[in-house]
Parts: structure tokens; C-alpha cells; sequence
């Protein structure tokens, strides 16, 4: 649905030159959420810019909906007739919303349908329907100024599908909001995505974003997406740097005659009570180091580490026995404090957060 | 001079300066506002820009606004002659205060346009919008307050410009302050012309102030 061929940005200004997009390809699937994660800086935003060419990339093309929006011929800087068309195509909401505060919501809602050419009773009745969607038929005649951030953000939305877009372009859009709120509102989102079938492209900075509701995510850093995939799949890869971002399991890799595995829970295994049977059957003293769990796409994942005493040759017959229950093992370097890549997040949820302690008692937060 | 002598040439000269002021004030939005438009639209990061363009309507609003209106006023007194036929009276007062008042306005229409937050414009081209959607609902109903304020200071420094215009012959309260209470020396004339002048002052200011009250209102309170 919407395919980023070998985008390269760079802004330059006052001699100093900017690389933002450094031949970034990405490809998102009909009816996908596909979440694009990265610290600020990252060229994310950028990115999701390029896709409705609000910036235009240097080099590379991008293709939505089968059409190359990049061959589109612009006056300049000004986007050209087809342009705006296909843009009428393409819904995006924003991180302060962008909202009119000289119109109320349902005046908000109206602007695209203007743009489009409606009448104005079809833009009356197209606009409560769109406000109706999103839970907020009884606000039409308010002002932006006197909504919450999440009932903005609502309006933003509504304001977003009135073009009956088949893709969504979801620029930080719950970063301005609080955790509660941003539920809501990406539930709000999952919900039209299933709904309408609507393709949503979503940048963040947030990894609960991704865990929440997105089917596929790329890493990206430095321009460049370092990592993409299914985000089931990623779970699965050993290594897998997104893995270890979306579930960062703390606790230090002490050093000295003890085993320490960073297993994978994806799929079926997560409902099993695998490390209760790993210690009955290899009779083994199992301490749990930390761990993130959680439901993902409606499947229970998350990572784990876990300490095993002995040498990791002694433990081969656990390792494999948990291999062979469908868990991906890793064994972290034996460097304190390993806890793989810094997470993304300034603020980890705490859940997140293992013992740190080696001696610390067994148990999952 | 008593105030059955004084009363006619009072409401004429009022009626004059609201004339010259009402007339002016016209032309300042109708050259004023696109000029103030073009200013920020052509500006780099605009989308129209020119540098051309920008930096050319940029000198003419310059020129306009250091030069002082009383040289203005004598130096344009032939293109007036051409204009309006003649440089006496309040119609051909008009002139130069048009002039003086387009590139004024010009500058506080761009401030107040520059001032809406550059997210908006984003979203209506992210919809599909052009240059002139950005323009007609975009930036000039979100800068309205500001306008409407940029428009009551306009409405006022013309009114002190027209006091100015008296000086030449252009008629209105200024004539009457200038040749009844300067050079004859009738101090309670003068007093009388500045109370009214005063009076038209603070009414200016304060509809334009009700004014924005009214289209903030509802905008800004929760």
C-alpha cells in the first residue's frame, strides 16, 4: 500500500548539511499498522513527511496506492493539481493536532470536505457521520480550545478520513498525550484499521505504541532503518534489536559459574508453565532476573531472563529443552550490566524493570 | 468664539476627518491586506516564494513607512492633482493618506499572519489544500483577531495622519485646530477640536477592541 524506495533527504542550512533520510525503503502492506520507531532526530518524522511529499525527498520514490507520487509533476514548491488530489487519498493526524481555533469541530471536520468540493449539506452530513465514528457526535458545535487533548486528537482523526482515505498517516500522534489517554486513542485507531481496513503508517518514539497495536515496525537511526518485519516474527529472531527494545529485560549478567538465558516467548509457548517444568524435570534452581510480558496483536509475548547455576556447558540439556518448547534462547554476554541496547524510552514502564540484585527472590513483576 | 459659531465648522470638520479616515481605511485593507499576504506567502519557506518578489514589495512597504507623512503629503500633492483633480479638500486628502496607510497595514497584516502556527498550513496541504485554501481558511480567519487589532491601530494613526492632512488644506478637524486655534489664537477652539478628536480616538479604540473580544471569545475560553 505504501511503498519508500531508496529515500534521501538533506537539509542543508548555513554551510552545515543534515542527512535526514539516507536511502530508507520500507513497505507497508494493505490493511497493515505499521509503526516506525526511533529517537527524535532519527529522520521519522521526515520520513512520514515524504509520504504525502509534504517534503519532498532528494532522490527516491514513494508509491501509495499504486501511484508514484513522486513522478507527480509540482510547480516548485507548490504541490500540483494530481498531487493534492492523491493527497485528498491520504489522511494524516498530527502530534499538537493542528486543529482551527476559529472553527468549531465540526467546521474542523468540514475543511477537507470543503477542499474536496461538497455541498454543504453533504458536508454537514458527512462531518457528524465522521464525528459519530469517532465518539464525538455530541461535541460538533464546541471549539477546539474548550476538548481535551485526547477529544482533539479525536477530531484530528475524524478530520483525517474524510476523504474516505485508504491510508493513515499517524505522525507522534498520542506523544502529546497521557498513557491513558493514548490507549484510547490507539485503540481508536486499531479499531478503524479493522473496520475500515485502513493501512496506518505511524511514526513514534514510543515502544508501547508499537507493542500495542502495530502488526509490522522498523528501527530507524541515523536515516536508515537498521531493522523491519512482522513484529511476531522479529520476536522470534534471535538478536533482534527491536526484540530487545520492545521487551527490555534488565537484571546484570553477573560473572563466575552461572548460566544466564534470555528466552523469547512468542506464540503458543507463552501459555505454557515451561520454567515451573524446566526446574521439575532437569532439577534445576531457576531465578528469574527480569522479565516483560505482555499481549501483543492478541498473543502473549514478551522476554525473559533467567539465571540457571553452573557453567553454561552443564545446562545444555535445559538450553535445548527450552529450545525445543519453541522459546528463542540467547545467552547475553557475560559483562555486567548487559541488558542489551539502552531502550528507546527515557522512562521504561515499570513493569519493565527487573531485580537487579543477584540474589533477588524469584518472581515476575 | 462661541459655541453656536463653533458648532458648524465642528460637525463639518468631523464629518470630513471620518471621510478622509473612513476612505483610507478602505484602501488600506484593499491594498494593504494582499500585500501583507504576499509579503509572508513569497517569503523563503513560503509557497510562492520569490526572492524577487519579496524583496521588492519588501522596499516599497519600507519606503512607505519612513517616509514622514507630512513629506508624503507635499510630494505627492501632483500625483493627488493627477488623481483626484485638485490637492485641496478632504477627497484629495485621501490620497496620500491611502499611501501612507497601505504599507502600515501591510507590516501588521504579515506580523499577524506569520504568527499562525506553520502546523495549520501543514494540515490543509496534508488534505489536499492549495495556496489559496491555505489563504482563505487557514491563515486569514486564524489571524483574524490579530487583523481586526492591526486594523483599529491602522484606523487611529490615520486619524492623527488627517489632523496632518489639515496642514495643506486638506480639510477635516485638523484644518480647523491648525486655522481657528493655531493661527488665531483661539485657545478653547483648539481644546475643543483635540476633546473631539479624543472622543474619536477611544470610540475607534474600543470597537475595534469589542470586535476582537468577539471572534477571540469563543476560541480561547474553555
Amino acid at each position: 500500500m505504501i511503498t519508500t524506495t531508496d529515500l534521501t533527504k538533506v537539509y542543508r542550512s548555513r554551510g552545515r548539511e543534515v542527512t535526514a533520510l539516507d536511502g530508507v525503503s520500507l513497505h507497508v502492506e494493505p490493511g497493515e499498522m505499521y509503526g516506525v520507531i526511533g529517537r527524535s532526530g532519527a529522520g521519522k518524522s521526515t520520513l512520514i513527511r515524504c509520504v504525502n511529499l509534504l517534503e519532498r525527498p532528494d532522490s527516491g520514490t514513494v508509491t501509495v496506492d499504486g501511484q508514484d507520487l513522486t513522478a507527480l509533476p509540482g510547480p516548485r514548491h507548490r504541490a500540483g493539481r494530481s498531487l493534492r488530489q492523491a493527497r485528498t487519498g491520504i489522511g494524516m493526524i498530527f502530534q499538537h493536532f493542528n486543529l482551527l481555533s476559529s472553527r468549531t469541530v465540526r467546521g474542523n471536520v468540514e475543511l477537507p470536505l470543503e477542499i474536496l468540493g461538497l455541498t454543504r449539506r453533504e458536508r454537514a452530513r458527512k462531518a457528524l457521520e465522521l464525528l459519530d465514528l469517532v465518539g464525538l457526535a455530541d461535541q460538533a458545535r464546541a471549539y477546539p480550545a474548550q476538548l481535551s487533548g485526547g477529544q482533539k486528537q479525536r477530531v484530528g482523526i475524524a478530520r483525517a478520513l474524510a476523504g474516505d482515505p485508504k491510508v493513515l498517516l499517524s505522525d507522534e500522534a498520542t506523544s502529546a498525550l497521557d498513557p491513558e489517554t493514548t490507549r484510547s486513542v490507539l485503540q481508536l485507531l486499531r479499531d478503524l484499521n479493522r473496520q475500515l481496513g485502513l493501512t496506518v503508517l505511524l511514526i513514534t518514539h514510543e515502544m508501547d505504541v508499537v507493542k500495542a497495536v502495530c502488526d509490522s515496525a522498523a528501527l530507524m537511526e541515523k536515516g536508515r532503518i537498521v531493522e523491519a518485519g512482522v513484529v511476531s516474527e522479529l520476536l522470534a529472531t534471535p538478536g533482534s534489536r527491536l526484540a530487545h527494545e520492545l521487551f527490555p529485560v534488565a537484571g546484570a549478567v553477573p560473572g563466575g559459574d552461572r548460566t544466564v538465558v534470555d528466552i523469547t516467548f512468542h506464540g503458543d509457548s507463552a501459555g505454557q508453565p515451561v520454567i515451573s517444568h524446566l526446574a521439575r524435570t532437569h532439577e534445576v534452581d531457576v531465578s528469574i532476573l527480569g522479565a516483560a510480558m505482555e499481549t501483543v496483536g492478541g498473543r502473549q509475548v514478551g522476554r525473559m531472563r533467567i539465571e540457571l547455576p553452573g557453567h553454561p556447558d552443564t545446562n545444555a540439556a535445559a538450553l535445548a529443552y527450552l529450545r525445543e518448547r519453541g522459546l528463542t534462547v540467547e545467552l547475553p554476554a557475560q559483562t555486567a550490566p548487559a541488558t542489551g541496547p539502552a531502550p528507546l524510552d527515557r522512562s521504561p514502564a515499570p513493569t519493565e524493570q527487573g531485580p537487579t540484585d543477584e540474589l533477588a527472590p524469584e518472581g515476575t513483576r | 468664539m462661541t459655541w453656536s459659531q463653533m458648532e458648524p465648522l465642528l460637525t463639518q470638520g468631523t464629518i470630513d476627518t471620518l471621510y478622509m479616515v473612513g476612505w483610507a481605511t478602505f484602501y488600506a485593507v484593499l491594498g494593504g491586506l494582499p500585500l501583507g499576504v504576499l509579503l509572508v506567502l513569497t517569503d523563503k519557506g513560503g509557497p510562492l516564494r520569490n526572492v524577487v518578489a519579496n524583496r521588492a514589495i519588501g522596499v516599497i512597504v519600507n519606503v512607505g513607512r519612513s517616509l514622514p507623512f507630512i513629506i508624503l503629503l507635499v510630494a505627492l500633492i501632483p500625483f493627488t492633482r493627477f488623481v483626484v483633480g485638485t490637492a485641496m479638500g478632504p477627497t484629495a486628502a485621501v490620497v496620500p493618506l491611502a499611501i501612507a496607510a497601505i504599507p502600515f497595514f501591510a507590516r501588521l497584516v504579515e506580523t499577524a499572519i506569520r504568527e499562525v502556527d506553520h502546523g495549520l498550513v501543514e494540515a490543509a496541504h496534508a488534505m489536499g489544500g492549495g495556496t489559496w485554501t491555505v489563504v482563505g481558511k487557514v491563515l486569514l480567519p486564524q489571524a483574524l483577531p490579530s487583523l481586526i487589532a492591526g486594523l483599529t491601530t491602522t484606523v487611529i494613526a490615520l486619524i492623527g495622519y488627517s489632523a496632518m492632512a489639515g496642514a495643506v488644506g486638506g480639510g477635516g478637524l485638523g484644518t480647523l485646530a491648525y486655522t481657528y486655534g493655531y493661527q488665531r489664537f483661539e485657545d478653547e477652539f483648539m481644546l475643543v477640536t483635540v476633546a473631539v478628536l479624543l472622543v474619536i480616538v477611544t470610540a475607534v479604540q474600543l470597537i475595534g477592541d469589542g470586535v476582537v473580544r468577539l471572534v477571540t471569545r469563543r476560541t480561547r475560553t474553555g
